[in-house]
């Protein structure tokens, strides 16, 4: 059984932004952890030969050349902003969250 | 604000030994941005270089720019890095309004180019090897400009306005490994270090390398510990210190910060310091903390970039000749000492140097003019030397002149002077100004005979075969003809007139 208390659980969750209920924490304590042991099932199946990969499929190199395409005006770029003021985008003054 | 306790510099460099890092943030030039074809400029109105994928809009896909790719095996490769045969891309997870979509794209694990080294020549000619630990691809965020607040800083700020123009602007951020030894040449060292970086790419031609616009900005890590101990002290991170002087001043007010904290007995605080250049002062940001856990993972979105040993190869062979290789060459052609040699960098004026004899002149000639006259004519008119616009061809036609006899030496800067005021060429003002030396002979005879009657003990000496007191007659010959005269023309008829050969 993969070792993640509720502690882990509380830091992922602060790190996401997430707001959780004590119950919520003891909850997915239990269930992460054998979610975590499903996904880890799958190390049994790769045998010492085979590399690990963060990419499934063998493709590299997929590159565009250096010419300028499409833009928004700030009109459009703006258009799903909850807020914006001289063509820019308002947000709250956010200051070291930590 | 609080002002921190510091110690002398010279005092906290007798208690403590330095450690420096560097994070030294360069924005390529290409065209369009890393991942977006929006097109990578600066200055345009906010928010109008963007398009779906910059500002991270649900479902869309980044796709790799090849000339950024090249550009950053191009930089790996000036800084003596090796290249990753393979490396991917990574996401650095983040909340904060610069970066729409919560997450940079990044490299971690694996850098496209790693364990490289440049080599610092300190002002005396000293040179310091800086070990470079990786140069890796990343993208730039988008700007945010803090309102309200008594301070226009982030601190008391109401809102935030961004413009992510700049989101996803190519950079490469280059690592540096820790950097002992250094000692009191530490602030020194930094500036050396920002500059030659700064000078690599700009060389290579890859970013516009203008500092004030952001195109190369410099974090610096400062750690002291106390004389022979091996572990490195608690480090402190100065962000975005976005001049080359204010790298020299941010390490060198860290060190004596530092200092002053240990002296005290309390522990350095492990955080962000913000540099003010007003007061030349940092202050204190965030703490390294919770925030700092960037839960880094593979980017799914983008495939492995493979570089080939024959694509390494082709552009190792594209790169101009770095420019520390570049200085002793000129100098080995140009025969300057080692000191003549750095006071023209330091002025400087070096490529001017090599086009002014590119022009014809000799390397003589063209340091004489250039250290000799223009350099300090720039200085009174505070702008750099090549911005005075001399061109070379009017250095190499003034020392024909004065070569041919035309005019002398003290003629010659008075033309420079005419040229720099617009009158014209220094034909034109040789003209118009009278400036001709007197080489009729006529005049000048009846000089040299009053020079001589003026002074008879050294017309005797001369006489006597003492040939190097003409001097004094030729400088009497020369007053009389308010410089006018033709030097060695006068030194020839003084000695015919006294029957000596010289």
């Amino acid at each position: 059984m993969a070792a993640i208390n509720r502690d882990d659980v509380a830091h992922l969750a602060r790190l996401a932004h997430i707001e959780m209920s004590d119950q919520e924490l003891d909850r997915m304590a239990g269930e992460l952890a054998v979610i975590v042991d499903s996904v880890k099932s799958v190390s049994q199946a790769a045998g010492d030969d085979v590399p690990a990969t963060s990419h499934p499929i063998p493709l590299s190199n997929v590159f565009r050349e250096d010419v300028v395409g499409h833009t928004f005006t700030a009109e459009q770029a703006l258009s799903g902003a909850p807020d914006s003021d001289d063509n820019r985008f308002k947000v709250p003054a956010i200051l070291d969250e930590a | 604000m609080d002002t921190e306790a510091i110690l002398s510099f010279e005092e906290a460099m007798e208690k403590y030994d330095p450690v420096l890092g560097f994070e030294v943030h360069v924005e390529l030039n290409t065209k369009t941005k890393m991942f977006s074809s929006a097109p990578n400029v600066f200055g345009d109105e906010p928010n109008t270089n963007v398009n779906e994928v910059d500002l991270g809009m649900p479902g869309v896909l980044p796709v790799v720019n090849k000339t950024a790719v090249e550009s950053s095996i191009k930089i790996g490769l000036a800084l003596n890095c090796k290249i990753a045969e393979s490396c991917r891309f990574a996401r650095k997870n983040y909340f904060y309004p610069d970066t729409p979509k919560n997450f940079q794209t990044s490299q971690y694990d694996e850098p496209i180019a790693y364990d490289g080294y440049l080599d610092i020549e300190l002002s005396d000619g000293t040179v310091f090897r800086v070990e470079i630990e990786r140069a890796h691809m990343e993208e730039d965020a988008g700007k945010l400009t803090h309102m309200g607040g008594a301070t226009g800083r982030i601190h008391g700020a109401d809102f935030s306005l961004v413009d992510y123009n700049r989101a996803g602007v190519p950079l490469v951020e280059i690592v540096t490994k820790p950097i002992e030894g250094a000692g009191s040449r530490a602030p020194e060292l930094a500036k050396a270090y920002v500059a030659a970086v700064r000078e690599i790419v700009k060389n290579l031609g890859v970013s516009d390398a203008r500092m004030e616009r952001g195109n190369v900005r410099c974090d610096a890590n400062v750690s002291l510990r106390p004389h022979g101990r091996e572990r490195f002290g608690i480090r402190s991170e100065t962000k975005n210190v976005n001049s080359l002087r204010a790298v020299e001043h941010a390490v060198r007010y860290e060190i004596q910060r530092h200092a002053a904290v240990l002296d005290a007995g309390n522990p350095v605080v492990q955080e962000t310091r913000h540099w003010h250049e007003d007061t030349r002062t940092t202050t204190s940001g965030r703490p390294k903390s919770d925030a700092d856990d960037y839960r880094y993972f593979p980017e799914p979105d983008l495939v492995p970039v493979v570089a080939s040993r024959e694509w390494v190869e082709e552009l190792r062979a594209t790169l101009p000749e770095p420019p520390a290789a570049r200085r002793k060459r000129l100098q080995a052609d140009w025969g300057y000492s080692d000191l003549e040699f750095r006071d023209v960098v330091n002025a400087g004026v070096m490529d001017e140097i090599e086009e002014t004899i590119a022009a014809g002149a000799s390397a003589s000639v063209a340091r004489k003019w250039w250290m000799g006259e223009i350099v300090g004519r720039a200085k009174n008119a505070d702008v750099d030397p090549g911005q005075l616009g001399v061109q070379p061809a009017t250095i190499v036609e003034l020392a024909r002149m004065v070569e041919d006899g035309k005019i002398n030496n003290k003629m010659a800067t008075e033309v420079l002077d005419g040229v720099l005021a617009g009158e014209g060429t220094p034909a034109d003002i040789v003209e118009k100004r009278g400036l001709a030396v007197v080489s009729d002979d006529g005049p000048l005879l009846e000089a040299i005979d009053a020079a001589l009657a003026a002074q008879p003990g050294v017309a005797d000496k001369i006489r006597g075969g003492k040939v190097q007191a003409v001097g004094a007659i030729v400088g009497g010959v020369m007053k009389a003809t308010r410089g006018q005269a033709d030097a060695a023309r006068v030194r020839e008829l003084i000695l015919e007139k006294l029957g000596v050969t010289a």
